[in-house]
């Protein structure tokens, strides 16, 4: 069987309020998938719910193919790293990582030794005898990892395991943590807030929001084929330029940009609701002569960004619009207040659901 | 130099009080706390008036009243004195025993009062303590009138036919740890409660997410993380049953003698003998020490480790 964790239009809600609205996601065999969101969009209520911390007010969740909606959490073999750590206070590093197999029964001895292996993974060999209390911040964190690690689960869910370290060591950790997942070929449930986390990580990623899921794919697809405005909004920087839909069939639609221009573009499966939007990546536009490209814009301002220049602009309808030009002798950057021309490479526009 | 002292300071200037500033406190220190005990061992050491009072002579009388029997009169070869020690032994056990029925019912208490809402958290712990606004002389003689042979207790228990004679209940052990648990419930509560509030339940879901059961849990985790807490409630509640008179006074007999009773006499009328009593409670707090200060180093110990 392939899929491993199936979450079937789970609804949870504490008193009146909604934390999740009906979430259907299914995580595949040895996947790294991703659940990112806005603070406060359910990503840590949902990861709960799959390790048996909440009930559910609807819905199902399948652990490999069987309803796991009475198992206790210690009879789940699901493991987390929680978002604060949640280390025993009054267990050294090395008996704090040996829990899990010391309840699983292990006998001392072996219990030890994959302890220190663990250990050893994270970095944390030499520290195997100190009290939490004596770690830094991403060491305890680290020392999560190898406790959620060490009773080899068939799930590890991880609630932003990475928030905690400074940029540098989490660029690190980044990596190891993917090797890590690679090696162990456990599936990991990874939460995190943070789009670039989540891109440069996952197998799939199912991006939340108020409690709702709003697309899962690919970190590519949901990159390039973002299927609605929150996403294309959340992740990454987006062009949402409403438009008028001209026709519309199988997934392709021919719409009328603000100016009058016309634009086959790919998008939603479904017509899509209320004022139509497309959203247009600022690389993925060039400056032209006015006239001669897809959209003419006034320029407000020119931001410098080191590697690039973003140019801040504005239809004659009042859309506001930015691209990117690469910061180069050849390219002479248009001055403020300057009319320009904006060409949209073949494909780039993306018409959005909503 | 003096900029490495300068920091030295500022960075302890934090922690504490230094110079004038001690003096209240080293003055309550030496007024309440060291002056006593130093008089009371000082009069341990007295010779006794008739009357009560002390005389002031270099005596060991009252250490040898306590440890050694020479007799009716006085002359014959000194044997180790029973009377005093098996009192002492009584207290202690009866002391445990009362700690013991404390934690058991105090420490589910705590743990209920700590997981209730904040709000209502308040509320419960004005409810515990709102007797103790009663003086323990007076909860005490209520304590007995409750359970006398005649009382609303045995009235209540013959009324509802579930007995047909009076349940014998006062000047029995049972009166007296019933006393001592109501005496000092609260001091095992409150510290407990304490520690249980400042718990982090993610500890506890983290021991269930790596298969640990509820008991396993509460035993693993949950026990030693609050264990402060229960150590202080206990040493609040063994102290005082410890050295208690009330007690065993109002709603015991002759077989639930107590030290408190028996340093209480010492000073109380002619009867008494001021530095027997002072000598009793002299060996008293220095057992008292000796326990906590096992304590301590097992505890500084295991935190070493
Ligand atoms: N026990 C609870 N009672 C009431 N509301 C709750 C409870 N737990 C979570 N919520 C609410 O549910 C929503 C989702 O919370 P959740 O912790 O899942 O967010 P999150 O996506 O993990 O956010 P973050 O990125 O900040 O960790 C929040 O609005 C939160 O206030
Ligand atoms: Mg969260």
């Amino acid at each position: 069987m392939d899929e491993v964790v199936a979450v079937r239009r789970v609804v949870k809600r504490f008193g009146a309020f909604t934390a999740l609205a009906g979430v259907s996601l299914t995580i595949g065999q040895k996947q790294f998938f991703t659940l990112l969101g806005p603070s406060g969009c359910g990503k840590t209520t949902l990861l709960r719910c799959i390790a048996g911390f909440e009930d559910l007010s609807e819905g199902t969740i399948l652990l490999e193919g069987r309803d796991i909606a009475g198992l206790a959490p210690n009879l789940r073999p699901v493991n987390t790293v929680f978002q604060h750590y949640a280390l025993f206070p009054h267990m050294t590093v090395a008996q704090n990582v040996a829990f899990g197999l010391k309840m699983q029964g292990m006998a001392p001895g072996p219990r030890l030794k994959r302890a220190g292996e663990m250990l050893e993974l994270v970095h944390l060999s030499g520290f195997a005898d100190r009290l939490p209390s004596q770690l830094s911040g991403g060491q305890q964190q680290r020392v999560a990892l190898a406790r959620a690690l060490a009773p080899s689960p068939r799930v590890l869910l991880l609630d932003e395991p990475l928030s905690a370290l400074d940029l540098k060591l989490r660029q690190a950790m980044r990596v190891e943590l993917k090797q890590l997942q690679e090696e162990t070929g456990i599936t990991f449930v990874f939460v995190t807030h943070d789009q670039e986390e989540a891109l440069t990580m996952s197998d799939r990623i199912a991006v939340m929001s108020a409690g709702e899921v709003r697309q899962i794919g690919s970190p590519r697809e949901i990159y390039e084929a973002p299927v609605n405005r929150f996403v294309a909004g959340f992740i990454g920087e987006t062009n949402l330029l409403p438009v008028r839909v001209a026709s519309f069939a199988g997934g392709m639609a021919r719409v009328v940009l603000p100016g009058g221009h016309q634009l086959t573009c790919p998008g939603a499966q479904t017509a899509p609701t209320g004022t139509p939007h497309v959203s247009i990546r600022p690389e993925r536009m060039t400056l032209v002569p006015p006239g001669s490209g897809d959209l003419d814009a006034s320029v407000e301002r020119l931001i410098y960004l080191g590697t690039d220049l973003q140019v801040l602009a504005r239809l004659a309808d009042g859309t506001a619009l930015h691209l990117r030009m690469q910061n180069s002798a050849r390219a002479t950057p248009p001055g403020a207040g300057s009319t320009i021309g904006v060409a949209i490479e073949e494909g780039a526009a993306r018409l959005l659901a909503d | 130099m003096a900029g490495h002292a300068a920091s030295g300071a500022a960075g302890t200037g934090y922690r504490g009080l230094t110079g004038p500033l001690l003096l209240p406190a080293w003055a309550m220190i030496g007024i309440f706390l060291l002056l006593p005990v130093l008089l009371m061992t000082l009069y341990s050491f007295l010779t006794k008036e008739f009357r009560g009072g002390v005389d002031w002579t270099f005596s060991l009388a009252a250490y040898d009243r306590f440890l050694l029997s020479r007799g009716l009169f006085g002359d014959e070869p000194p044997v180790l004195e029973w009377t005093y020690i098996t009192i002492f032994w009584r207290s202690i056990w009866q002391a445990g025993l009362a700690t013991l029925i404390c934690l058991i019912v105090g420490f589910p208490t705590a743990w209920f009062i700590a997981t209730r809402p904040l709000h209502s958290r308040a509320l419960w712990l004005f409810m515990i303590t709102v007797p103790y606004w009663v003086n323990l002389l007076i909860r005490t003689v209520s304590l007995r009138f409750l359970l006398r042979d005649q009382g609303p207790l045995n009235d209540l228990l013959i009324g509802t036919g579930l007995l047909d004679s009076p349940l014998r209940i006062i000047n029995t052990n049972l009166a007296v740890q019933l006393g001592l648990f109501y005496s000092y419930l609260p001091f095992m509560v409150l510290p407990i409660y304490a520690a249980v509030e400042r718990y982090n339940f993610a500890l506890s879901e983290a021991a269930a997410d790596l298969y640990a059961s509820r008991w396993t849990t509460l035993r693993e985790i949950v026990l030693p993380v609050v264990r402060p807490g229960i150590i202080a409630g206990c040493i609040l509640v063994f102290v005082p049953s410890l050295g208690a008179f009330l007690a065993p006074d109002l709603l015991g007999g002759a077989k639930t003698y107590m030290i408190g009773s028996l340093i209480e006499e010492q000073f109380k009328g002619s009867q008494g003998n001021w530095p027997f009593g002072a000598a009793v409670s002299v060996i008293l707090m220095t057992l008292v020490l000796i326990v906590l200060m096992v304590y301590a180093r097992a505890r500084g110990r295991a935190e070493v480790r």
